[in-house]
C-alpha cells in the first residue's frame, strides 16, 4: 500500500493524481466494503438466478406425452398451455380473483389510512387491530374462516337464528371464501403501505387547499390523489402480486377444481400429481409474465403522474 | 390594479380561546381589526400565535369565544367558505402543479370563468414578478420565489383577510428584508387586511400598524409599534421589544413616578410603569441603546450614574457594544462611542425616563375570566 503510494507519488505529474491506487479505487467505490455484498450475491445466484434460468430451460424440454399430444417441438409446453382450455382458463380464474381483490384492498385502505392519520383517542388500538391479521398465517386465516363462516359455522347459525336466512349460505369453499381470505391477509398490507405514503404528504398542503375554498372532494381529487398516485401504483402492484400467486387459501377455502382453480394450483398439479416438471415450470413462467404485463400497465399509468417530493416527512 | 381586496368593516375576536386536551394554547383573545389594517401577532414559540391564526382560518375549531365579521359569526363557517387567504410557514404549495396552476387553484374553486382566471393569474404573477417562472413546478424555484408564489396564491382570490404564518422564517437574512418590504407594498397597494404571525420583533415593528404580543396563550399588550416600543406593558413585552437589560432590583425610594432602585453596588433612578412601594422587588428594563458609557461627548443624564467593569468590547460600526459587569456580578449590555479597555472600570448613565420599572409578578390571576377561574379550580 505504501509502495503503491510511493509509485504514484514518483510517477505523478501535475495532471496526474498523486493519490495512491487504493485511494483512487476507493473514489470510484471499489474498496473492501464491497465484500459486504458477497452474501447477498451468493443467495441471489444460488436461490434465484440459477433456479430461474434452470426453470426457463426446463420449459423448452417438454415431456414426450405433451409433444405427442400438442406438437410444437420444443415449444410444446407453451402450445399446450394456450390450447388446453383446462390450463388456459386458470389465467382468467386467477385474474378474476386477484384484480378485484387488489383494487378493493387499495381503495378500502385509503379512507382507513386517512382516518388513522389524525390523532384521536384509541388510535393505536385501532391501528393494531387493522394490522394484526398480517401476523396470522394463511392457513390460520383459512382455518378460522372455515370454522366461522362454514355451513355449520357460527355466522350461518347466527343468521338463521335471527331469521335473516333459512338455509346456510356458502361463504366458503367457493370464490368468495378465497376473496375473504385474500382481503384479510392483503388489506393490512395495503393499509400499511398507503399510510406511509399518506404520511409523506405535508398536511399543510391540504390545509392550504381548504383555506383556498376546496371542499373535501375537491381536495381529495385535485391535491391528495395526484400526490398519492405513485404510492397507489406501488401498493396496487404489490397487493396484486400477492393475490395473483394465491395458493393455500385457493385450496383450503376455495373450490380448488372449480371457480378457484388458480394458476399456482395448476402448476402444483403438474408438478406434484403428474410429475411433469417442464409443464409446471411453464405455468410458473407464464404466471410471471402475466404479472409483468399488469405491473407494466400500472407503471405506464404512474409515469404520467407527478413523481417529485410531496413535502412531508416521507 | 384589478386585484383588490373585498372589504368589510371590522373583524372582531371575542374571548377567543383554544385548549388542547386541558392545556390552554390560547386564552381570551379580544381584538378588533379594522379593514385595511396590518396586525402582527408577536411572541416566542409556543405562545399561541399560530393557534390564533389557525383558529381564525378555521383550520382549528375554537373552544371558547366567537369571531365576527361585521357582526356576523364566521367561526361556525367551514374554513373553505370563509374566503380568506393564507400564507403558510413552509409555503404549502401544491408540488404537482405549476406556478400558474397553484395560483389559479383558489379561483377555480370559486368557479371563476376560465378567461377571468387566466387574466387574474397573469396579473398576480406580474404582481410578484414571476413571469418567467409561470410554468415551472414549485420544486424548481428558490425559497424566495416559492414564497412569492404563496403570496400571489393567497391574494389572487381577493380575500377579505390575509393570514400569514411566519412567512419569512425560512428565508435568509437578506431575502427576508426584501420580502418584508414586498409584503408591506402589496398590503398597501391592494388594500389588504393582514394578520401576520411572527416571533421576530423587528419584523413586526417595521411592518405592522398594530401589534399583539402574546405569552403562554395570553395577550400581554396590544398597540402601535411606537406604543409598544416606548411603553411596554410589562417586563415580558419589554424583553421582546429589545430591552435586553432586565435586572431584578429593590425599590429604595418613590417620588411620584420617579423611583430609586438599588442592586448590590449600584443605584439608579427610573420611571415606574405601575405604582410600586419602597422595599418592593422590581424588574428594571433598559435598552442597551439607553445605557451609555460616560465620555467627553456623553454627559451624565438626570444624575443617573453607576460604575462597572468592562468584560467584553464588540465593534458595531458606528458604536461599540460593551459588556459590563457590576460589583454585584450583574451583566449589562451597554453602548459606547469609544472602545473602553477590557478590565477597566467605567461610568454608566441612563436617562431616568428610559429606565422602566416593572413589577416582577407577570400573570395576574384577576385578569382571568370567571369561566377560566372555574376551570382552574376544577383542575385543581
Amino acid at each position: 500500500m505504501s509502495t503503491a503510494a510511493l509509485k504514484a507519488g514518483k510517477g505523478g505529474t501535475a495532471a496526474k493524481s498523486t493519490a495512491s491506487l487504493r485511494h483512487r479505487l476507493a473514489e470510484r467505490g471499489i474498496d473492501t466494503s464491497l465484500l459486504m455484498l458477497v452474501p447477498a450475491l451468493f443467495f441471489a445466484v444460488a436461490l434465484f438466478i440459477y433456479p430461474f434460468s434452470y426453470g426457463i430451460g426446463l420449459t423448452f424440454q417438454p415431456s414426450p406425452e405433451i409433444q405427442q399430444q400438442w406438437g410444437g417441438g420444443m415449444f410444446a409446453n407453451y402450445v399446450a398451455f394456450f390450447k388446453d382450455s383446462f390450463l388456459f382458463d386458470s389465467v382468467w380464474l386467477t385474474m378474476r380473483l386477484a384484480l378485484p381483490v387488489a383494487i378493493f384492498n387499495v381503495l378500502a385502505s385509503i379512507p382507513v389510512a386517512f382516518k388513522l392519520r389524525q390523532r384521536f383517542r384509541g388510535k393505536k388500538l385501532l391501528t393494531t387491530l387493522v394490522v394484526l391479521p398480517i401476523t396470522l398465517g394463511t392457513v390460520l386465516t383459512a382455518q378460522g374462516l372455515l370454522i366461522f363462516a362454514g355451513r355449520q359455522g357460527w355466522l350461518n347459525r347466527f343468521l338463521i337464528q335471527i331469521g335473516v336466512i333459512d338455509q346456510p349460505v356458502a361463504f366458503v369453499n367457493n370464490y368468495w371464501g378465497v376473496v375473504f381470505s385474500l382481503v384479510i391477509s392483503g388489506f393490512p398490507f395495503a393499509f400499511l403501505l398507503i399510510s406511509s405514503y399518506l404520511s409523506g404528504i405535508d398536511p399543510s398542503i391540504e390545509a392550504a387547499a381548504k383555506v383556498m375554498g376546496a371542499n373535501w372532494q375537491q381536495r381529495f381529487r385535485r391535491v391528495i390523489l395526484p400526490l398519492l398516485a405513485p404510492g397507489l401504483a406501488t401498493t396496487s402492484i404489490l397487493t396484486f402480486v400477492l393475490a395473483f400467486s394465491v395458493f393455500p387459501s385457493a385450496r383450503l377455502v376455495g373450490d380448488a377444481m372449480g371457480s378457484t382453480r388458480v394458476m399456482s394450483l395448476m402448476a402444483f398439479r403438474a408438478f406434484g400429481e403428474q410429475n411433469d416438471y417442464p409443464m409446471a415450470s411453464t405455468i410458473a413462467i407464464i404466471m410471471g409474465l402475466i404479472e409483468l404485463v399488469v405491473i407494466a400497465v400500472i407503471l405506464v399509468w404512474r409515469s404520467t403522474m407527478y413523481k417529485g417530493s410531496t413535502g412531508g416527512k416521507g | 390594479m384589478a386585484i383588490a381586496a373585498s372589504t368589510f368593516e371590522s373583524l372582531e375576536l371575542h374571548g377567543v380561546g383554544r385548549s388542547f386536551g386541558g392545556r390552554n394554547a390560547l386564552v381570551d383573545l379580544n381584538l378588533t381589526v379594522r379593514a385595511g389594517e396590518f396586525i402582527a401577532l408577536l411572541g416566542p414559540s409556543g405562545c399561541g400565535k399560530s393557534t390564533a391564526l389557525n383558529c381564525i382560518a378555521g383550520l382549528i375549531p375554537l373552544t371558547h369565544g366567537e369571531i365576527l365579521i361585521d357582526g356576523k359569526r364566521v367561526d361556525t363557517i367551514a374554513a373553505e367558505k370563509r374566503g380568506f387567504g393564507m400564507v403558510f410557514q413552509n409555503y404549502a404549495l401544491f408540488p404537482h402543479l405549476t406556478v400558474e396552476k397553484n395560483i389559479a387553484f383558489g379561483l377555480q374553486m370559486r368557479n371563476v370563468a376560465k378567461s377571468e382566471v387566466k387574466r387574474r393569474v397573469a396579473e398576480a404573477i406580474a404582481l410578484v414578478k414571476l413571469e418567467e417562472h409561470a410554468t415551472k413546478l414549485p420544486g424548481q424555484l428558490s425559497g424566495g420565489q416559492q414564497q412569492r408564489v404563496a403570496i400571489a396564491r393567497a391574494v389572487v382570490v381577493e380575500p377579505r383577510l390575509v393570514l400569514m404564518d411566519e412567512p419569512l422564517s425560512n428565508l435568509d437574512a437578506k431575502l427576508r428584508l426584501e420580502m418584508r418590504t414586498e409584503i408591506r407594498r402589496l398590503h398597501t397597494s391592494l388594500g389588504l387586511t393582514t394578520l401576520y404571525v411572527t416571533h421576530d420583533q423587528e419584523e413586526a415593528l417595521s411592518m405592522a400598524d398594530r401589534l399583539v404580543v402574546l405569552r403562554e396563550g395570553r395577550v400581554q399588550q396590544v398597540g402601535t409599534p411606537q406604543e409598544l416600543h416606548n411603553g411596554p406593558a410589562n417586563w415580558h413585552v419589554a424583553d421582546f421589544m429589545g430591552y435586553r437589560n432586565l435586572i431584578d432590583m429593590d425599590v429604595t425610594a418613590v417620588d411620584g413616578d420617579l423611583v430609586t432602585i438599588q442592586d448590590k453596588g449600584f443605584t439608579l433612578q427610573g420611571t415606574a410603569t405601575q405604582p410600586v412601594s419602597v422595599g418592593e422587588k422590581v424588574r428594571v428594563a433598559i435598552r442597551p441603546e439607553d445605557l451609555l458609557a460616560v465620555s467627553a461627548t456623553v454627559p451624565v443624564r438626570g444624575g443617573n450614574v453607576t460604575t462597572g467593569f468592562v468584560s467584553v468590547v464588540e465593534y458595531h460600526g458606528r458604536e461599540f457594544a460593551v459588556g459590563v459587569t457590576t460589583a454585584g456580578g450583574q451583566g449589562l449590555h451597554v453602548r459606547s462611542d469609544h472602545p473602553p479597555v477590557v478590565g477597566s472600570t467605567i461610568e454608566l448613565t441612563a436617562d431616568p425616563a428610559r429606565v422602566l420599572v416593572f413589577p416582577t409578578q407577570l400573570a395576574n390571576p384577576i385578569t382571568l375570566s370567571a369561566q377560566e377561574r372555574e376551570l382552574a379550580e376544577v383542575r385543581g
